[in-house]
């Protein structure tokens, strides 16, 4: 199993909402990212929260959002960025223009 | 029982909340009557059901408590200011880093971000209260708070001033936000004035606040 994005893919993150012990947060569900950093591949965090053996395993990547694209307030030159550790079930290739 | 890795659930609220109190002064719900009694009540069930003996719980509480104050965290971070080699390893492979001080998170990896002239990182878990508990010890009270969590991801600048972080506009501030199998540390910038210090020396100027990254590393007293 090979990880399906590599540093610099542009992502966006999937918007659905779920119950239990899920590990994306809100406030970056459907906003688009880049990939800053691929680590390996992990047990789901989901699937093992019920008891389960977490299988298959989800690569997890650090994935990089401008401070300004989630917000939408303040000044668009600030710098800042929130880097999030996402797993690849909740990622896909970007859509829409940047 | 390996409870010191696993994720602290504090309820998931990733909620925007306006808090004006500083954070440093929000209790968390550690002392909430109603918490206490879970806690007892779930312990007493682990020691009826066999599955943890108070020992074994004592044990644990204490091997955290033994390294609170993030005192293998300080002697990392003084030895990347005194030891290049440290330093590229540490940012490099925070694991392999871990292993060579004959330490490890026991599942979680370990992530080094380090601070610049004009790069600022700050760690939270905006779900939980992540940390790596393994090197760094028990978290300050503030870094659980629904505050802390819900804030420094909104108004980075601000919430890094109330604790007296005041950066030009130009540096870029990261926020990670660690959610999942991985634990962060910040390798702060080293003081100006140390020329010269041992490591043991320069470990002393490292707080929790300046490994989260929410202040610098001391100033050296004269």
């Amino acid at each position: 199993m090979n990880a399906r994005f590599r540093i610099g893919d542009r992502v966006d993150v999937a918007t659905r909402h779920q119950a239990g012990h899920v590990r994306t947060p809100n406030y970056v569900k459907g906003k688009t990212g880049r990939i800053v950093d691929v680590r390996g591949a992990f047990r789901n965090p989901e699937l093992l929260a019920q008891g389960e053996p977490g299988l298959p395993r989800q690569y997890l990547y650090r994935v990089e959002f401008d401070w300004h694209s989630l917000w939408h307030d303040g000044p668009s030159s600030c710098p800042d960025r929130i880097i999030v550790d996402i797993y690849e079930h909740w990622l896909m290739t970007a859509a829409g223009m940047e | 029982m390996s409870g010191d890795q696993e994720h602290e659930t504090h309820g998931h609220g990733d909620n925007q909340r306006h808090d004006h109190q500083p954070i440093e002064h929000v209790h968390t719900p550690d002392h909430d009557p109603e918490i206490v009694i879970l806690d007892q009540a779930i312990r007493e069930l682990l020691e009826e059901k066999g599955i943890v003996s108070p020992a074994e719980m004592q044990q644990c509480i204490e091997a955290l408590e033994g390294r609170n104050g993030g005192i293998r965290g300080k002697e990392m971070i003084a030895r990347a200011w005194t030891d290049p080699g440290f330093r590229e390893l540490l940012l490099s492979d925070g694991q392999a880093a871990l292993a060579s001080m004959g330490l490890g998170l026991g599942g979680p990896e370990f992530v080094v971000v380090e601070n610049t002239q004009d790069v600022h990182n700050v760690i939270v878990c905006t779900l939980c209260s992540c940390y790596p508990r393994g090197v760094l010890g028990l978290p300050p009270s503030w870094y659980k708070s629904a505050a802390y969590r819900s804030r420094v991801v909104r108004e980075p600048r601000v919430v890094l001033k109330e604790f007296g972080t005041v950066l030009p506009d130009h540096v870029e501030i990261r926020v990670h936000d660690s959610l999942a199998d991985l634990r962060y540390m910040v390798l702060p910038m080293r003081p100006v004035g140390t020329e010269g210090w041992s490591a043991e020396m320069l470990a002393e100027l490292v707080g929790s606040d300046a490994m989260i990254g929410v202040r610098p590393a001391d100033c050296p007293v004269r």
